[in-house]
């Protein structure tokens, strides 16, 4: 046994017996350097409650200031990408719409989007289908930031913008439901269309959200613009300028608060957005504060673009009319979400041996898409959200690779932080707006 | 028409498929090793001779002159301002209305400094780093991909380069788009590419102590068969497949 450095020792009969005594600690701290050596590294995550979701921080301290951040991810890693590789071009919708779970009408129009280029029929695209994609991926932007006006205010205090924020989203969250039969992982966008028309009553629901949400916005305005701990919090906090942006690869939202009006939207248009009338805020200062007032900002102007899209809705076919590419059956809502048509069932089972046949080939193998590879980008609501994909000419993706910005703009959380105090890591961090179902994929 | 040959499935297997003997596409044996069923057929599987259902790997081709849009002008400013272009540029392809550059691997990091630098060029944003694995198709197998965007002139170029699973090599290009950290990572931790000069290149998704690169062609997608009403599914891998 060895002896202790810490207590004084002797034997006795019953065996060693060591007497422990304070008083050694005028010694221990004065071998220290108090400027160096009070640094302390905490483990912030991936289970936290503020960090958005499970994100791992680890943060060097200085009392209160952060000297060194470094973010760990991957605890989300579900492998869609390689997933994709073993299911055929249809089945990638119902994929990658749960990748970012708060943006899904994104990520599948992404991805429809990069296979129609692939095949070749971009133009073919029904201008009804192009609009309903339009709306629906404006009412998704909404209700994306929604999310994010709930949560961040949330983490920097203030419980009632969460009631608030989410009590919205679920009206959004309602007129999917109308719409695509479930409230999240639509599967709803697809090559060549989208799954199915828009009903009657949805139209009418989103006529009533349109109406309500001014109001709304208005009372999150009163609720937390003036409000003195809210620009405390934010104003000024986790700065990254349009440099910083750029070199990092950050887009969307964080990049325009920084004042650069980049908007695949309106600088590289899809999906006919350059025919749409609206603007893209932006502010000077590329602050917490900054993202605030964009994320708010974007919400009006969406509401803009739903409304222009609803007028355009125009009577007309939603698929591609090439039955080569376009789903066989007719889908329709059931209690347990979208599914085929029992009539469709009924007749292709009863009436037609070709339509069964037609159906089978479709819906087993799948259709092929010519060899090469596409890269698209759509601006989804945390910026450039870019698909690759490869085709080696058969029925499956050889390879589809998102660009995804959750996991871009976290690489630019420690040029936020350091060098701030901890309660900033919290904003800035929020003003980022990572899904980690994004990020990891 | 089939004989007694069965395998893991239990399925009886044509011998030949219909039409192997006029040079159907039933007859050609798939590109790559990837894309095997879950019957082990070397052919397509598909016996009806429908689809036709074959991989057929068109060669890369250089595309021709002129190109069109503004590729040839990204390409005459490039030309311009790297003296090494007829060095460092191995094929220039214009598919689908995109461009894409092949750059020798070792050149890739020079070839993106000229690129965001010259005026005439300025792709300031590195938009996406990713790699493809060519299994079977191409003997330097990985392949890394860079999206350049530039914002100044709103345009993308694709810069693809290609590196042998044995010697997976190539600079890094953090030092000029520092975006490209975790991408790179990204990139490493799913094929193995290594990124000379990167600063911590680790893994950033698969925990740190995985074996294997997930994403390349011969790792497996794993799975365990699951039971269901009574019959056995396989995992999604193994399933009877078209390709």
């Amino acid at each position: 046994m060895t002896t202790s450095n810490y207590a004084t020792e002797r034997e006795t009969t019953e065996g060693r017996v060591f007497t422990v005594t304070g008083g050694d600690w005028d010694q221990v701290v004065s071998g220290t350097d108090p400027i160096n050596d009070e640094r302390i590294v905490v483990n912030m995550g991936p289970q936290h409650p503020s960090t958005h979701g499970v994100l791992r921080l680890i943060l060097e301290l200085e009392g209160e200031t952060v000297r060194e951040a470094r973010s760990v991810v991957g605890y989300l890693h579900t492998g869609i990408e390689k997933n994709l590789e073993y299911r055929n071009w249809v089945q990638g919708s119902t994929f990658v719409t749960r990748m970012d779970y708060l943006a899904p009408i994104f990520n599948e129009t992404a991805y429809s989007l990069a296979v129609e280029k692939l095949l070749g029929i971009t133009d073919d695209i029904t201008e009804r289908a192009t609009t309903i994609r339009v709306l629906m991926m404006e009412l998704n932007r909404i209700s994306s930031h929604l999310v994010w006006l709930a949560t961040t205010g949330m983490e920097l205090g203030a419980i009632s913008i969460m009631l608030y924020g989410f009590r919205e989203r679920e009206y959004i969250l309602d007129i999917f439901e109308t719409i695509t039969g479930l409230r999240m992982n639509h599967a709803y966008v697809r090559p060549g269309g989208v799954a199915q028309d828009v009903p009657d009553a949805a139209i009418v629901k989103i006529r009533e959200f349109l109406k309500m949400m001014p109001k709304k916005l208005k009372e999150y305005e009163d609720l937390l613009s003036g409000q003195p701990i809210w620009t405390e919090r934010t104003q000024g906090v986790a700065v990254l300028d349009v440099t910083a942006c750029v070199a990092l690869g950050v887009t969307g939202p964080v990049l325009r608060s920084a004042g650069l009006a980049w908007d695949l939207r309106k600088t590289m248009p899809y999906c006919g957005y350059e025919s749409y009338e609206f603007d893209v805020p932006t502010h000077p200062d590329g602050d917490v504060w900054g993202r605030y007032l964009v994320r708010v900002a974007e919400i009006r102007e969406s509401l803009k673009l739903v409304e222009q899209a609803l007028d355009r809705l125009k009577p007309g076919p939603v698929m591609v009319a090439d039955r080569k590419i376009a789903w066989p059956a007719q889908l329709a809502i059931g209690v347990d979400g979208m599914g085929n048509s029992l009539e469709h069932v009924a007749k292709i089972m009863g009436q037609s041996m070709e339509s069964l046949i037609h159906h089978f080939k479709l819906v087993t193998e799948g259709f092929r898409v010519p060899p090469g590879q596409v890269y698209v980008g759509i601006e989804s609501p945390r910026g450039e959200l870019g698909v690759h994909a490869v085709s080696d000419g058969g029925t499956r993706p050889y390879r589809v690779h998102y660009r995804e910005p959750s996991f871009v703009n976290l690489q630019a959380l420690p040029a936020m932080a350091e060098g701030g105090l901890i309660a900033d890591v919290i904003a800035g961090g929020a003003s980022l707006d990572p899904v980690m179902g994004g990020c990891d994929r | 028409m089939t004989d007694d040959r069965t395998n893991d499935g239990g399925v009886p297997v044509p011998v030949t498929p219909a039409g192997a003997t006029s040079g159907a596409p039933a007859e050609l044996p798939p590109s790559s090793p990837a894309g095997r069923g879950m019957f082990g057929m070397q052919g397509t599987g598909d016996v009806s001779g429908y689809g036709g259902l074959v991989r057929q790997r068109t060669p890369i081709e250089e595309a021709p002159r002129p190109y069109g849009g503004y590729f040839d002008e990204v390409r005459d400013a490039l030309e311009e301002a790297y003296p090494q272009f007829g060095d460092a540029i191995e094929k220039v392809v214009v598919d689908r209305g995109e461009l894409t550059l092949h750059v020798r691997p070792e050149r890739i990091a020079e070839v993106c400094q000229v690129m965001r630098d010259d005026l005439a060029l300025r792709f300031e944003l590195c938009s996406s780093v990713s790699g493809v694995d060519y299994l079977g198709a191409d003997e330097r197998r990985l392949h890394v991909v860079y999206q350049l965007t530039s914002m100044t002139y709103r345009r993308r170029v694709r810069l693809e380069a290609a590196v042998s699973a044995e010697h997976p090599h190539l600079p890094s290009v953090t030092a000029v788009y520092p975006t490209a950290d975790w991408q790179e990572r990204e990139a490493y931790d799913m094929f193995g590419v290594i990124f000379d000069g990167h600063p911590n290149l680790t893994r950033v998704l698969m925990p740190d102590d995985w074996e294997g690169h997930p994403q390349r062609k011969d790792y497996p997608l794993g799975g365990v068969p699951v039971e269901y009403k009574g019959a056995e599914i396989p995992p999604p891998d193994r399933r009877r497949s078209y390709q």
